[in-house]
């Protein structure tokens, strides 16, 4: 399951990326990225008891666009969410990420930050469980003025590689969803950007998969791109069954690993 | 004071109007650049055509005020204050503005004031108002100075920025072009103008990652551009923490008079004051909503907003320094 979506964010970063005008001036991308993930499946528009999708109107700093989804399914009924697409059409890469949940999620919920470069649609496509399609999405104008996809500082980024966070912002109580909440210290480059001096382009360096596991049970991964924002940060949810190590296990496209721990105790809300 | 205004030939609104005056502008700046003086009387709302208009705040240093606008089809990009500084054997010109168009009227500017040669463009920051008006002084083949981190954001910018100025000025300054510093600065630079000295420092981490600031000895002026920001909503683009530590630093300069990058004061030690007070409040209140686990989308919607009405374009701005302020902080352990 992995390689197809590895292979698919991989010819969308190679395919639709470079050059980037392709991604800019074809008014058809979504419909090249349908194809290619979903061939000719149906997607329901019809969302308003399965996802919401939480955009900012504008993307104040295009580096840094907070965006939520929430699922809206009954828990505990007959469909759940499985996975979800997240989909920027006007990106150089416009599959950013393929989110995947498991019975141990409890909420397939989820916030992180992305860059959006110009006015585009962002979209979120949730696979449930019976095997259908529905896609949330929403029109984000692009920032004005001086805000850019680039970092900000990628010397500090890059001094604080590979640091990470895990934290619970809730007391514990089992058998139920909890969110926590991952952040990577990453700069997270494109490899889209050209060294003025050399005209060549610099490598990539970006987070590609996280694997999420509670005691040990698989809670969320996610196959995911330089669409994230610098230092990727994600909140989700999981369902403690008992006392147990909340663990997250990240690999960059240089094939670094990184991995953080959390033990879990009844009653405890805490933070390493 | 030589105050190149020529609001004098205009003929109001419409291209055609625009184009006669422009024609007529190049006749008398041809015939000769005094006769563009003679006018320097009141400043036109918008200027589209002609030199830029320039105060002489301090002998030999002259200061374009731009709109405290974001760029527009209407301002072409001349949204912040740019200049040039004239020495004994030519001149360094101090940003370019927001586009081809107002780096060539900038250009025209310096024409109008003086013959000697344009030998430095100093670029004060990678912002694109105050960059993309360089290609205007290629054919000057002068040195193109700037903060050693700004080659690595014009390269990890320029396509963005080339973009978003199409699309927000237009296809008509299509020619606007990233060009990157010749000569890198990456703590203190002296520039010899010939009987001036220009005093170059590249500050850590503030408005931007690429800082730079220059101190002319022989007058006292120390042109900040965007480490001050007056009026414009001051806008977080490296690092909060990093720009009030700078900002502590500026405060034990001496100068007789600063330039800021927007907008103008009497008083810039009150005007520093301000845009302080601004940042802390966005320092203290990301940092208790980053401690009361509140998301980043309700910080933007929180943090700061009794600010709003000290400053302009804050709704254009505040957002983003919230956002980029939270990134920043969550990291503080």
């Amino acid at each position: 399951m992995p390689v197809t979506h590895r292979f698919l964010l991989l010819l969308a970063a190679c395919v639709l990326a470079p050059p980037p005008v392709i991604a800019e001036t074809s008014p058809d991308v979504w419909d090249k990225v349908r194809t290619g993930l979903f061939a000719g499946r149906p997607i329901s528009e019809q969302i308003e008891d399965v996802i919401a999708l939480d955009t900012p109107m504008r993307a104040e700093d295009a580096s840094t666009v907070p965006i939520a989804i929430h699922v809206k399914l009954p828990a505990g009924g007959n469909r759940s969410v499985q996975k979800i697409y997240l989909v920027i059409d006007k990106n150089p890469s416009p599959l950013g990420a393929v989110f995947t949940f498991f019975p141990d999620s409890g909420r397939a919920d989820l916030e992180t930050r992305v860059r959006v470069e110009e006015y585009s649609f962002v979209r979120a496509i949730a696979e449930l469980s019976d095997g259908s399609l529905y896609m949330a999405a929403n029109y984000v104008k692009a920032a004005g003025g001086c805000s850019a996809p680039g970092g900000k500082d990628q010397a500090a980024a890059l001094a604080r590689l590979g640091k990470m966070k895990l934290r619970i912002d809730e007391p514990i109580a089992l058998d139920r969803p909890i969110q926590a909440q991952l952040m990577v210290s990453h700069p997270n480059n494109s490899g889209l950007v050209m060294d003025q001096m050399t005209r060549l382009y610099e490598p990539s360096n970006f987070v590609r998969r996280i694997e999420v596991t509670y005691a040990g049970r698989p809670v969320m991964s996610a196959d995911v791109d330089f669409t994230i924002s610098e230092n990727p940060n994600f909140r989700f949810y999981f369902v403690p069954r008992g006392d147990g190590e909340l663990k997250a296990e990240v690999v960059d496209s240089h094939d670094l690993k990184f991995e953080s721990s959390l033990a879990i105790r009844q009653g405890s809300g805490v933070a390493n | 004071m030589a105050v190149t205004d020529i609001s004098w030939l205009r003929c109001g609104i419409g291209t055609l109007c625009r184009r006669i005056c422009r024609i007529v502008c190049h006749l008398v700046c041809h015939i000769g650049a005094t006769l563009c003086f003679a006018a320097g009387l009141v400043h036109a709302d918008v200027e589209h055509e002609g030199a830029l208009p320039v105060a002489e705040v301090a002998p030999g240093i002259f200061v374009h005020s731009g709109h405290q606008e974001v760029s527009t089809a209407h301002n072409h990009g001349d949204i912040c204050n740019v200049g040039f500084v004239v020495g004994s054997r030519c001149v360094a010109v101090v940003d370019t503005g927001g586009s081809i168009v107002i780096g060539r009227r900038l250009r025209a500017a310096v024409k109008a004031t003086t013959a000697l040669p344009i030998c430095y463009v100093i670029n004060t920051h990678i912002h694109p108002d105050h960059i993309f008006g360089n290609a205007a002084f290629k054919e000057d083949k002068p040195t193109f100075v700037g903060h050693v981190n700004l080659a690595a954001a014009m390269a990890a910018r320029g396509r963005n920025y080339r973009n978003a100025l199409i699309r927000d000025v237009g296809a008509d300054v299509a020619e606007s072009e990233i060009i990157p510093p010749t000569q890198p600065v990456a703590d203190l630079y002296d520039i010899d103008l010939g009987d001036r000295i220009l005093k170059l420092r590249a500050w850590p981490t503030a408005h931007t990652n690429n800082d730079l600031t220059i101190y002319d000895e022989k007058t006292g002026t120390l042109w900040l551009s965007d480490l001050l920001m007056i009026g414009h909503t001051p806008v977080v683009d490296g690092s909060l923490t990093g720009w009030l530590k700078v900002i502590g630093d500026v405060a034990q300069e001496q100068p007789e008079r600063v330039v800021p990058g927007h907008g103008s004061a009497a008083n810039w030690r009150q005007a520093l004051a301000a845009e302080e007070s601004y940042l802390r409040v966005l320092l203290n209140e990301t940092r208790a909503a980053i401690k009361a686990k509140k998301t980043m989308q309700q910080a933007i919607d929180s943090v700061g907003w009794q600010e709003k009405d000290k400053w302009l374009l804050f709704e254009e701005f505040h957002r983003r320094n919230v956002t980029a302020s939270y990134a920043e902080l969550e990291w503080e352990d």
